[in-house]
């Protein structure tokens, strides 16, 4: 309750020549069909939508403000509280930044396991968006027979980093720990049963005929639109536009591995669904090529002033007991400068911008969340239409809260 | 790329350029004024060789302490056309001094503005909704900025302000 009077005064002027008939509803900040705490309000005339305005700020923490405070590998776990769904993908993308204003190169085993991690987390992160989406308008065992494979990546996730939801994978120059023996057979087993899963959830849910009807043509944007908005991933392709930052500034090793990029015609609700299927494909398939081929070798760089010694050397060794106090006493220094990386997650373009003076923590740090950007346009996407498929457009552009208010 | 953009915006807008020492960044960039803003990104918007028509991100940067002109306001943009080329804009600007809105050009940039409002308290000329965005509305100070401190000076009063007034507010409404 104290939430919504906080913009009270803000509606009551915006709202105040209701016309009759209409009605104000308050959809959120914690209703059920909202992920997360999200709210809208929204004016409808019967079942139709007149206007909406989208009220943000419910989880927001700052990050940004923290970064100024945090050492590079200590901001590692805010990236975690970003975007809750597919973690690993924040986390490889804020240490490839640090890694390319450091100027390091890791590993290629490395590089190997944070493309089938980041693969795994959009494929997860791409079950949640469509699974609750069949959810919401109505149809919840699509969701479950999906969610069991999303538990299945979820027990890999948890042997390799040791916690499901705030994995904190990688560290500046390599990953906190080795891959574990059975990790490529878990893989593999994985994708060879999410296969016919999807086939299983394509029957019963995309081609359903009630699921058409709900979806098609529904919360559309032209391409023009988009791009004006800031869309990117999957909800901009859902438009038409062929643009996936992995194939046009390849980051780690995707130049290397064969992926298409599916698109969507009009970017409505049902696009946005078909173009996430096919990416769930698609990265089955970069995982497959990679999964067999995890070349030996040492699972960081071999950077004493930068990546943390093992403990058992810690406590034997004197080099090393010097390294660590470095480490965890100075942090790593960062050369004075500037750097933005955009990397493809899971819901589009995230870029991390950290500005250095050299010192232990970064001078500023900003990061660029997909959400921010495509959450603007939600009341063009419902205006016009029906109340129950503003429900359906909100599930379909998946706005995570903890990346919308970061 | 970017010498022929600067040689075009020189020979179109150089009243518009600040001379400034390029920053050691991986993104080449150009200073502007404040004034500037809208009629050049406009310019390279329908340009049609550059074509930066999608804004890519916008915040700023306060500078306090280590710059003499303490706020920068930062407008990435990119090209699809160019390969996904990237140029970032700067505008330098003082504490209290304000930049014209590019809601206009683009779209996009309407939230992203408010976000920089909300947190550095820069304001935004012709700005269509200039309110908090991720803060509340009766929130005291800018966050972001190099002198606000951590735990925020005071601010763990607010929480119960906010409770106080509002459930007032309802207590009187049901009578």
């Amino acid at each position: 309750m104290v939430m919504y009077e906080k913009t009270k005064a803000h509606f009551n002027e915006k709202f105040k020549n209701l016309p009759e008939g209409h009605l104000l509803v308050n959809l959120g900040p914690s209703h059920p069909a909202t992920h997360g705490i999200l709210q809208n309000v929204i004016q409808i005339d019967g079942e139709r939508i007149v206007e909406a305005e989208s009220v943000i700020g419910y989880v927001h923490r700052c990050f940004e403000k923290l970064g100024e405070r945090y050492d590079y590998n200590q901001f590692l776990v805010c990236t975690d509280r970003m975007n809750y769904v597919s973690t690993p993908m924040n986390n490889i993308g804020w240490i490839l930044t640090v890694e390319k204003m450091l100027q390091i190169e890791v590993p290629d085993r490395v590089t190997y396991v944070r493309m089938i991690i980041s693969e795994l987390s959009r494929i997860m992160d791409h079950i949640v968006c469509v699974g609750i989406l069949g959810v919401d308008i109505g149809a919840f065992s699509g969701f479950l027979h999906l969610f069991h494979h999303r538990e299945n990546i979820y027990q890999v996730l948890e042997k390799l980093t040791g916690a499901r939801l705030t994995t904190t994978f990688c560290r500046v120059g390599g990953m906190e720990r080795d891959i574990y023996p059975g990790f490529v057979e878990e893989i593999q087993l994985v994708c060879r049963e999410l296969k016919p899963a999807l086939e299983e959830f394509n029957n019963l849910l995309i081609r359903n005929r009630i699921f058409q009807d709900r979806t098609a043509g529904i919360g559309g944007i032209s391409q023009e639109e988009a791009l004006a908005y800031g869309y990117s991933g999957p909800n901009l392709r859902a438009t038409g536009v062929d643009w996936d930052i992995r194939k046009d500034q390849p980051y780690m090793l995707y130049d290397k591995v064969d992926f298409d990029i599916p698109v969507g015609e009009d970017g409505s609700v049902l696009h946005r669904t078909l173009v996430r299927m096919e990416e769930i494909r698609q990265s089955i398939r970069i995982i497959e090529q990679l999964i067999t081929n995890i070349p030996s070798g040492s699972y960081h760089a071999d950077l004493p002033h930068i990546f943390l010694p093992e403990k058992d050397k810690v406590y034997n060794n004197m080099e090393e007991l010097i390294y660590h106090f470095k480490i965890i006493m100075h942090g790593i220094k960062v050369p004075s400068g500037e750097c933005y990386l955009a990397t493809e997650a899971a819901n589009g373009e995230l870029g991390y911008t950290i500005i250095s003076e050299g010192e232990k923590t970064p001078w500023r740090v900003h990061v660029r969340r997909p959400c921010f950007w495509y959450y603007q346009s939600f009341p063009d996407l419902v205006r016009g239409g029906l109340l129950a498929d503003s429900v359906a457009t909100m599930s379909s552009l998946n706005v995570i809260a903890g990346e919308l208010d970061c | 790329m970017i010498e022929s953009i600067l040689e075009f915006l020189k020979l179109n807008y150089s009243h518009f350029l600040i001379e400034e020492e390029q920053r050691n960044s991986n993104i080449p960039h150009v200073f502007l004024k404040p004034e500037g803003i809208v009629p050049v990104l406009e310019a390279l918007k329908t340009h049609e060789k550059y074509s930066l028509s999608y804004l890519n991100d916008l915040t700023a940067v306060d500078w306090l302490g280590k710059r003499k002109i303490r706020f920068e306001v930062l407008y990435l943009l990119r090209s699809p056309k160019n390969k996904h080329s990237q140029i970032q804009i700067r505008v330098p600007i003082d504490e209290g001094d304000s930049v014209p809105s590019i809601v206009s050009v683009f779209k996009g940039a309407n939230w992203p503005e408010r976000e920089v409002y909300d947190l550095f308290g820069i304001p935004f000329i012709n700005h269509p909704n200039l309110e908090r965005i991720v803060l509340p509305d009766n929130f005291v100070g800018y966050p972001l900025r190099k002198d606000y401190p951590l735990e925020g000076p005071g601010q763990d009063y607010l929480i119960q302000d906010l409770l106080q007034i509002h459930i007032q507010d309802d207590i009187s409404k049901e009578d």
